[in-house]
């Protein structure tokens, strides 16, 4: 089969159960598309060698009744994959070898898929571009000129060009969402404490979530099946009754009520994004939902409340790269000197601001006029959020204000960049789950996303809405293989 | 509010990281923009609003306090930037 890396994850796998494939075969094919994707540069470190090998060995003992029968699969950059280099697209980390595996990865090499692969991202994860990272930003498979999104901008790039037949990203403030928007690609960040933290680079405890992100629904559906278990080393995995995502996947929303806030109607918006919003709308009609106005009133708020709280955690999660113990150090006078070298020379510049905001809000004097005051907020945000589920089962915003930008085009302006998440950001102040999938393009072929917001747990009900929506959307991305020489 | 360089020097001592005076007029500009952002929140009185602490509606759950993971020093010290098999090292601090 020459068009192995255009089939989808749950066609491989069924492919292999059947014999029809190897896992040998699948491998070989996407490490091929991958080695010849390089000017893509949307991995870090490549361990395609030892891919191989694995896939052979899997070959000569095949478990065909795993739910991830001998898939390969590149992951983001920020899960500790032991005895393989994880970074977090950071200097910091750039030799840093874990000697443990994080949760989620182990999850889903239990489940029999073999890793290719770290994919780039924003340092740790933290940047809606993937141009901070210390590693070079990635291009956007669909134009050259435009950046994949980000933090998890090698993931969405990787499953947009089918260098990896679906992945894991994390989100803290829209990594998944956003950049699945930006590439034509399906992104689910889960409710808080769905998956597994633990071997996750920390950036914003109270915020950070790992989900899929894969080429459609089904395939998103079942690695969140996959990733999602109660977890003891995670003190915030939360041990809740988890569905079985794929198999209890329906086009069946029939009644379902789908709210749509007023205040996502915000200044600005381009009339494409209103247009698309205004089609998603009559698609969940048409699936049999029914469409409620709701209100949301402090929608306006959610950005500055997530740029206190998520840098005052980052600069707490980030106080441990001192270094002692691993990652860069820089030499200096004494041991005061060594640690304001090594975190001004191994950390970039985006990094350091936000961990400069993060001891400012929380510094003395400081706290309750910022981290207070935001925790309060916060509250409001996710109260607005309890009260609008009173009336419906799910919400349908935009995933983004825009389609993707170009790179360097909002690199000198942070603010600027922030808007970028304003409709994915409350999300993970209410701890949410929330997805993303493709809905459409704008005048220049770009693509576009929507959001459908669910309640805590109500997974299965959002991916359930998206399979259906996705069916009458019937989306296709525009990907040429330009980079292919 | 502004933020002058005075405080984003005792920021830059505060978080351990290093600037020189180009770097920290940088980062007063990009601060000051920033915060004239999250100042939006004045706007709202939260007087009788308790603080969201965490969204998970759980309490933390109690474990049995039992040793699971024995004999880790050599993974521990496996990735310090100077190598040594015992130990962490670190600039000389008592003279």
């Amino acid at each position: 089969m020459s068009d192995i890396t255009k089939q989808s994850l749950s066609e491989l796998v069924e492919n292999i159960k059947s014999k029809k494939l190897s896992s040998s075969e699948v491998t070989k094919a996407f490490v091929e598309r991958s080695e010849k994707s390089k000017e893509l540069n949307a991995y870090i470190t490549e361990d395609y060698a030892n891919a191989l090998n694995k896939a052979k060995k899997f070959d000569e003992k095949p478990k065909l009744d795993l739910k991830l029968p001998g898939i390969p699969m590149a992951v983001k950059d920020l899960f500790c994959t032991k005895d393989l280099r994880t970074t977090a697209g950071s200097k910091i980390l750039n030799n840093f070898v874990p000697t443990y595996e994080s949760t989620v990865t182990q999850n889903i090499w239990n489940e029999g898929a073999i890793l290719m692969g770290k994919l780039n991202c924003d340092e740790f994860a933290m940047g809606s571009s993937n141009e901070t990272s210390f590693f070079g930003n990635v291009q956007n498979p669909i134009d050259k000129n435009l950046v994949p999104g980000g933090s998890s901008g090698g993931s969405s790039s990787a499953v947009s060009a089918q260098l990896t037949p679906i992945t894991i990203g994390t989100d803290t403030g829209g990594s998944i969402r956003q950049p699945a928007s930006f590439t034509g690609t399906v992104g689910l960040k889960p409710t808080y404490g769905s998956c597994s933290r633990y071997g996750i680079v920390a950036f914003a405890s109270s915020l950070d979530q790992a989900g899929p992100m894969a080429q459609n629904v089904k395939d998103c559906a079942l690695l969140q099946e996959v990733i999602s278990t109660y977890d003891e080393k995670d003190s915030t995995s939360i041990d809740f009754k988890r569905n079985a995502y794929s198999k209890e996947l329906t086009k069946d929303i029939k009644g379902k009520k789908i709210g749509i806030p007023k205040e996502y109607r915000v200044d600005g918006m381009p009339k494409e994004i209103e247009d698309l919003w205004k089609k998603g709308i009559e698609y969940a009609k048409d699936c049999g939902a029914e469409i409620i106005d709701i209100s949301l009133p402090h929608t306006n708020y959610a950005l500055p409340t997530y740029y206190i709280v998520a840098p005052a955690e980052a600069s707490s999660n980030l106080a441990r790269y001192d270094g002692v113990k691993y990652g860069f150090r820089a030499e200096g006078e004494n041991l005061t000197d060594m640690y304001e070298k090594t975190r001004s020379e191994g950390f970039g510049a985006e990094v350091q601001r936000r961990i400069m905001i993060g001891t400012y809000v929380l510094s003395s004097g400081y706290y309750d006029a910022y981290y207070l005051k935001a925790q309060k907020v916060r509250k409001l945000i996710k109260n607005d959020f309890d009260e609008a589920y009173k009336k419906v089962d799910a919400i349908l915003t935009p995933s983004t204000p825009s389609s993707a930008f170009k790179i360097g085009e909002k690199t000198n302006d942070p603010v600027s960049m922030y808007l970028n998440d304003i409709f994915t950001v409350p999300v993970n102040l209410a701890g949410l789950p929330g997805i993303s999938i493709p809905a459409g393009h704008d005048a220049n072929g770009y693509p576009l996303g929507l959001q459908i917001i669910g309640k805590a747990f109500d997974e299965q009900n959002i991916l359930n809405i998206s399979y259906a929506m996705e069916e009458k959307i019937n989306f296709k991305n525009n990907i040429t293989d330009w980079w292919i020489k | 509010m502004s933020i002058d360089l005075k405080t984003i020097k005792h920021i830059s001592k505060l978080s351990r990281i290093s600037v020189d005076e180009k770097k920290a007029e940088k980062l007063a500009g990009d601060l000051n923009s920033i915060f004239d952002f999250i100042e939006k929140l004045n706007e709202l009185k939260t007087d009788n609003v308790e603080p969201l602490t965490s969204v998970a509606e759980t309490t933390l759950k109690l474990r049995s306090d039992e040793v699971k993971s024995k004999n880790l020093r050599d993974q521990v010290i496996k990735n310090s930037p100077k190598e040594n098999k015992d130990y962490f090292v670190v600039p000389k601090v008592i003279e």
